[in-house]
């Protein structure tokens, strides 16, 4: 939206307060209303509207362009997307396809996906704005196209559902009223760095992107993220040299396993640079940075300590220059273009101070600063989806991205519909018998918790006594101490936190991820996995805020009752019997302190007869006239294995002892180590 | 492995022993002495034992493993001292040469023994010595067979002895022995030896790097000199503990006579951890019986205690053909009753209860235990015995596999689709794929039935829009209906029986008093009659509109379990007349017996006409299947089985049904259980007599009060004058049950990896002061399966 920039904007603000303050009924409803407004229709604009559309809510999208998407008709410059379109799996399940469908919305419409519109592995922008126009067409979403939202301001309201509603201006001056607004606008200014000389730079959202426009010159580029990269493989083979200057050491992708990291698609330049094709990188702080053209209109590198004044038009001729005292200095040569390529920032210009909208901290102040529920901090009922919305788990999980950020969408969509309409999170209620298989299929196709591993996970919520349990999808974890007033579901009997997790020491930047025996097999060392890989905590209720704000450092969640790994899978299919679903079974009967095996009717008619109590399997099964018979045939497995006892011989065996049935034997002193703690 | 199961008792027993000789420990901490020569000379006026180690000069240390036995020998009145000569006049123990290699032994003044330092090498040895030289006079050392064989003979009719082999003295063994001589010198005779060739002479040659062992001769029982004395061997490591806990056991009557109640007695061995034996006896076998008793007994000897429990005089409450009752040491668990043929089945009764289970303290499985526990052998029968059947290829071909696709239009274009929702990774469904099959192949070629199959391990959404919760499900899918879940047994028979009764309309509306007949007759549907046990004939008048509406949701509830039809036509009161029942009325058709009863409808809404049709669809005397079993369970009543090894006989028939007829056992389920068709029989009975009992025999199971078992007299025929009055004992509590059916929870079969303790061993966890990390101690506000857990 807003690369708007300066007076006109301005203007209007000014010319709107005027409107407002003006107007004989400030607060009335004098503007039309929607129940929930949504800035921007983006990706993460789309995909809000469309969950709001089929929830059948009063909705309405803002969009300045003409068409949705308005971003990808200009960035990335370059045009490639570094977002895996991967049409192929060998899988048909279409919850675990979109593990590895990073461009696609969620939806019900099976022709909306991604691998529809583009056969390349990194798309085509073009592709993505096709796309975007198809789902804001094919599911009808309530988008007001050229409309853009210069001012957002408050109006109090006792009656509104926050206490206030959100009042937005466009460009022409049109008011509207909204009772929760979604800012879904991304991330649209450039960064830009201020330093002597900084004039001279290009940025990277006008640089020529015709690589023959830089046959035979050397080329600066400032900044070390995608884009940087990006740039610089477009001109790799019409340079004199690239040279590329930024703060900290290169974060590669595939070691920190944060895909807005260096994608191994963009870093031709790292290649180069090591094979001395005289491409290289340098670390340096860009804001102790000074530039100076010579008479030929070439840029020096200097420091701003070596220009005495700041005077205007200096050349380099009547400066010293670095390479005056050192005189191997690095960036001695002078450059033809030097090109800036830092990123975006969040625009908090539209919004109005009574907002309270500020930058988050740190690192991350290209970004609002919002909740875990993506909520504002200062604004009830303000959210901020999308890119902007990456404070949460920037540089950890994928939320500043369509494959992850659709699914967070969907999770202040659940916030919403429980806080305004009293329908409480999703979920479906099974028996405890059902509880290893309610795992197992989600981790095994979940793309919620695999995408947002981390910031999403599967909640269960135990029953009474343990009879059964109640499954929630993707609840963001940090919400967990506030789940039942979140989601109107109870967790009073204990719940299971369902995750997919890297090992703890496995990413960063300066990690080697291809150390030899780096994969672990063994299931007793499935805690040590270092790949992506599901891990299930038990508490006995739930945590509290301060738990799970400040959990024990390297941990996502806080410190459980018992806590399991499953182990790491080369396939990512965690379906072994003996190494993936016998040792979750076990975990999960020690923590419910129950034997969980399944087994066949003549077994519980045995117990039936010969005890007084049965194993929740036969009471839930074949007492409720539901037992699994099995054939001869895996009867006389069952024989051969020893887990089952043949009975048709007519003699008793001459050496068999009396006394003791061979009913399967569970010793009670089995307790575990687990219990010690309970 | 005994330590842990041994009882406070005997920890007391150790402790008090321990206080008994220990001398105010508490006024005197410090328990080693620095002296001159002057006190060393003054305390040995007093009389007292003490070990004194003589130093020539301050600097030089004491000996560390002396300060260390300072305190235990100090429990025994042994007294630790240092002399220092330097700086005193001197002592004939000082000065000497040698003197520092070597510490004396004092009773009084009287020197006992001097040791060579290097014979008190640690606290064991020092303990072991001292107290082996105290006792020289109550401990005899011997080296040969024929000095022991000596004392054997000296011994028979007077004194019990205690033959000790330790492999060297001063050894941890040689001081637990020391120790307990200590105490019971006077009563037994302690005999010490450190020949391996004296012991293998005894008889223990199993292994000869043993460090010690104890046999007990029992001598004082033998009074003719030609006979040897029996011997029993202490097969624990020898401590002081379970040298103590033998003896004890050693001392206790070889066997006690006993007229009680089994549950009210106690004896050491239940004191001590150990089970008890009853042996029942009468009056005319009791010379008999007791000689048994006491061979059990002497094999028994340290294992069980044996108790001879004269039956007729007393009015116990002791099932009829019981011969040997068994006590658990543990408190609260009932005996258990046996009729076991020979000593030998008693004998392996005890060997195979211990150790004794339930007794050991909740404990923390260390890795290497962890690792022999075996957690990675799959013992979940179902999920074993597909994996052993993984490589068969099954004939999927029948059954065709819909997709996310294909699901709603075949659904559709289909009159009438079963569906399979299972996941190919999933055990039970997986099992259960395979009756399901064996249902297509014999419906092969049926019309108008589709078998189709959803792995919802491919297709997710398919089974989450269909509500699937579990695996398997199946789903009966028919135009403008809305689908069925089947509900019954995972098998072949029931599934076919599902879908051929689902074929028909239910309940069927019965057009003519001639087609009502023909309903009943069977004819009507002559090919599903067989499915269902019985056909349900709902007649109401024309204007009974409620009652009909009732009895159609009933009978749609029970679609494919069992036919039902009505007839709501003008001349429906024919019907009611002729089968002498005021409408609305329902008939009921057992096809199998050619029968057809009546029952009154009113006021009953449609679950109570599916409770009234459930219910009359019930055998009276049913034959006990695993099939059927649930459903008589349900009617929570306790069962009474005849155990058949074949096809119930005439007679017995008889019996059983004119009880049944003249309504004796109404508060019972009367049934019988077939061990040609019911193999399973055999392990119940095994459970309840632990051996197979004679056939046929009527058993009585109380599932629902208190697990318990009773048999029907086995010299009894089973008659009904004979049952009716066995049951109105059991009733009155004259006749006793023979078991009690355990009341234990299913626990976890096996621990788990505790990860979390893994985790901290490599990265310890630190507790954030101030913020309660731990959730578990936080849950303050307990929740019931905390207190579930806690309860075990």
């Amino acid at each position: 939206m807003a690369l708007l920039k300066g007076a006109p904007g301005l203007l209007l603000t000014l010319a709107l307060h005027l409107v407002l303050t003006l107007s004989p009924f400030p607060n009335a409803s004098f503007f039309p209303h929607w129940d929930y407004c949504i800035l921007g229709a983006g990706p993460s604009g789309l995909q809000m509207a469309y969950f709001l559309g089929q929830a059948g809510r009063n909705y309405v999208v803002f969009e300045k362009a003409g068409a949705p998407g308005s971003f990808f008709t200009r960035y990335p410059r370059h045009r490639k997307l570094i977002s895996i379109n991967k049409r192929y799996t060998g899988k048909v399940n279409s919850e675990f396809n979109l593990r590895h469908d990073w461009n696609s919305l969620l939806s019900h419409d099976k022709r909306l996906l991604f691998r529809h519109y583009s056969k390349a592995y990194f798309p085509h922008a073009n592709d993505m704005v096709r796309y975007l126009g198809d789902f804001a067409d094919r599911l009808s979403l309530q988008v007001r196209y050229n409309t853009a939202i210069v001012h957002v301001t408050l109006s109090k309201n006792q009656h509104a559902w926050n206490g206030h509603f959100f009042i937005l201006t466009d460009q022409k001056g049109r008011g509207y009223q909204c009772s929760v607004l979604f800012v879904a606008t991304g991330v649209s200014i450039p960064n830009e760095i201020n330093f002597p000389g900084s004039e001279f730079v290009e940025g990277y959202e006008s640089v020529s992107v015709n690589p023959e426009d830089f046959v035979g010159q050397n080329v600066l580029i400032l900044g070390r993220g995608n884009s940087a990269f990006e740039t610089a493989e477009n001109i790799l083979g019409y340079t004199n040299f690239i040279h590329m200057l930024g703060r900290s050491r290169i974060r590669l992708s595939w070691a920190t396993h944060y895909v807005g990291d260096l994608r191994a698609v963009n870093n031709g330049l790292l290649d180069t640079y090591q094979l001395k094709s005289l491409d290289g990188l340098l670390e340096t702080d860009l804001k102790n940075l000074a530039i100076v053209k010579d008479s030929k209109g070439r840029m020096h590198i200097t420091l701003p300590v070596l220009m005495d004044e700041p005077i205007k038009n200096v050349t380099a001729e009547a400066i010293s220059l670095p390479e005056d005292e050192i005189d191997n200095f690095a960036m001695r040569v002078p450059y033809d273009r030097v090109i800036r390529c830092l990123g975006y920032k969040f625009d908090f210009s539209i919004f109005s101070k009574a907002l309270g909208l500020a930058p988050k901290k740190g690192k991350k102040k290209k970004y609002p600063w919002i909740k875990a529920s993506y909520e504002s901090k200062a604004t009830r009922g303000l959210f901020v989806l999308g890119t902007a919305s990456h404070s949460v788990d920037y540089r950890k999980s994928a939320g500043g991205f369509i494959h992850g950020f659709r699914y967070t969408a969907r999770v202040v969509h659940r916030l919403l519909e429980y806080r305004h309409h009293g329908i409480p999170w999703p979920s479906t209620v099974h028996p405890i018998t059902q509880l290893t298989n309610a795992i197992i299929r989600r981790v095994n196709e979940a793309s919620g918790l695999y995408q947002m591993f981390g910031v999403l996970a599967d909640v269960i919520l135990l029953k009474e006594k343990a009879t059964g349990f109640e499954y929630l999808e993707e609840y963001p974890i940090r919400m967990l101490a506030e789940l039942e007033t979140l989601s109107g579901r109870e967790a009073q009997h204990g719940l299971f936190v369902v995750t997919m997790e890297y090992g703890k020491n496995f990413s960063g930047p300066d990690k080697d991820v291809f150390y030899y025996d780096r994969a672990v097999g063994e299931v007793e060392d499935a805690w040590q996995s270092n790949f992506l890989h599901p891990v299930i905590y038990y508490y006995q209720c739930l945590p509290t805020d301060i738990e799970v704000m400040f959990p024990t450092p390297g941990w996502t969640l806080p410190r459980p009752v018992a806590i399991h790994h499953i182990v790491e899978d080369f396939l990512t299919e965690w379906t072994a019997p003996l190494s993936h679903i016998l040792p979750l079974r076990r975990f999960l009967e020690n923590c419910l302190y129950t034997d969980l095996r399944a087994f066949y009717a003549e077994s519980c008619f045995l117990f039936a007869l010969t005890r007084q109590k049965l194993p929740p399997f036969c009471q839930h099964g074949y007492m409720k006239m539901q037992g699994l018979m099995g054939n001869e045939r895996l009867r006389r497995h069952g024989i051969e294995s020893g887990l089952m006892e043949d009975y048709t011989m007519d003699e008793q065996p001459a050496d068999q002892k009396p006394g003791v049935p061979r009913i399967p034997n569970h010793p009670s002193q089995h307790a575990t180590s687990i219990k010690e703690e309970l | 492995m005994m330590a842990f199961r041994l009882s406070i008792w005997i920890y007391s027993i150790f402790f008090m022993l321990i206080c008994v000789f220990s001398r105010s420990t508490a006024k005197n901490r410090n328990t080693l002495m620095e002296l001159s020569l002057q006190e060393h000379f003054s305390i040995l006026q007093t009389g007292k034992t003490s070990l004194v180690y003589f130093s020539q000069d301050d600097i030089m240390v004491f000996p560390e493993e002396l300060k260390k036995a300072a305190e235990p020998l100090h429990n025994y009145g042994i007294s630790v001292a240092k002399v220092n000569c330097a700086n005193e006049e001197t002592s004939r123990y000082c000065g000497k040469e040698n003197d520092l290699t070597k510490a004396y032994l004092f009773r009084g003044n009287i020197l006992l023994r001097e040791f060579p330092m290097d014979a008190l090498f640690d606290v064991n040895a020092i303990i072991a010595n001292v107290l082996f030289a105290l006792l020289f006079n109550e401990i005899k050392y011997i080296n040969s067979l024929e000095d022991f064989e000596n004392i054997e003979n000296a011994m028979k009719g007077k004194t019990n002895i205690a033959l000790i082999y330790v492999k060297a003295i001063g050894t941890p063994e040689h001081r637990a022995v020391m120790e307990t001589a200590f105490v019971y010198g006077t009563t037994y005779q302690f005999v010490l030896t450190t020949e391996t060739a004296l012991l293998e002479r005894i008889g223990r040659v199993e292994n000869s790097d043993i460090s010690g062992s104890l046999f007990f001769f029992h001598c004082k029982l033998v009074l003719d000199l030609t006979q040897k004395c029996q011997k029993t061997l202490l097969e624990q490591p020898l401590t002081v503990l379970n040298i103590h806990r033998f003896l004890k056991l050693m001392d206790a009557p070889l066997l006690t006579e006993i007229t009680e109640d089994p549950e009210k007695v106690s004896t050491i061995h239940l004191q001590l951890g150990l089970p008890l034996i009853f042996i029942l006896s009468q009056q005319n076998t009791y010379e008999a019986d007791k000689k048994t008793a006491e061979t059990v007994a002497w094999h028994l000897l340290g294992k069980a205690g044996v108790t001879l429990l004269l039956k007729d005089s007393t009015d116990l409450n002791i099932p009829t053909h019981t011969n040997v009752i068994f006590k658990r040491a543990k408190e609260g668990v009932p005996v258990d009753f046996f009729f076991l043929h020979d000593i030998d089945s008693i004998i392996s009764l005890v060997e195979n209860n211990a150790p004794i289970q339930n007794n050991e303290p909740v404990k923390e499985y260390e890795e290497d235990e962890i690792e022999a526990l075996n957690l990675d052998v799959q013992d979940d029968q179902v999920v074993e015995t597909v994996y052993r059947d993984r490589k068969r290829k099954l004939p999927l071909e029948l059954i065709i596999e819909l997709t996310e696709e294909t699901f709603n239009s075949t659904i559709k274009s289909t009159s009438s689709s079963i569906v399979l929702f299972y996941a190919n990774w999933e055990a039970v469904s997986l099992a259960f794929l395979q009756s399901y099959i064996d249902v297509a192949i014999k419906l092969k070629g049926t019309s108008n039935i589709l078998f189709t199959r959803v792995n919802c391990g491919d297709w997710s959404n398919v089974c989450t829009k269909q509500n699937i919760i579990e695996y398997p499900v199946i789903k009966i899918y028919k135009e403008g209906e809305k689908p069925v879940i089947y509900t019954g047994m995972l098998e072949t028979e029931y599934l076919l029986k599902f879908i051929r009764l689902n074929r028909i309309s239910c309940p069927l509306k019965i057009m003519s008093i001639k087609e009502a007949e023909e309903y009943l007759n069977g004819e009507l549907h002559k090919e599903l009659t067989s499915y269902s046990s019985v056909s349900i004939l709902g007649i109401f008048s024309s204007n009974m509109t409620k009652e009909k509406e009732n009895f159609i949701e009933a009978g749609n509830s029970l679609k494919g379990y069992v036919i039902t039809g009505f007839y709501s036509e003008e001349d429906a009161l024919r019907l009611s007349k002729k089968y002498a029942v005021t409408l609305p009325a329902l008939l009921l058709s057992r096809h199998k017996e050619g029968k057809i009863d009546s029952i009154l409808l009113s006021n009953s809404d449609a679950s109570d006409i599916v409770k009234i049709i459930k219910s009359a669809s019930l055998e009276i005397f049913p034959e006990i299947t695993v099939e059927n079993l649930p459903i008589y369970l349900s009617l929570q009543k306790p069962l009474l089985i005849l155990f058949r090894d074949g096809n119930l006989n005439h007679k017995d028939e008889k019996e059983m049904l004119s009880l049944v007829k003249q309504k004796h056992l109404e508060t019972f389920i009367p049934c019988w259980l077939n061990l040609k068709t019911t193999p399973v029989g055999r392990g119940i009975l095994k459970a309840y007599f632990k051996h197979l009992p004679p056939l046929p025999l009527l058993v009585l199971v109380d599932l629902h009060s208190r697990g318990q078992v009773s048999a029907f007299p086995l010299d009894q025929t089973i008659n009904e004058k004979n049952v009716l009055l066995w049951l109105q004992k059991l009733e009155s509590g004259l006749e006793n049950h023979i078991t009690t059916l355990p009341n234990e929870e299913w626990k976890p079969p096996l621990p788990a990896y505790n990860f979390l303790r893994r985790m901290d061993a490599t990265n310890p966890f630190k507790e954030i002061t101030g913020f309660p990390t731990q959730n578990s101690l936080r849950c303050a506000k307990t929740t019931d399966l905390q207190q579930h857990n806690k309860g075990h």
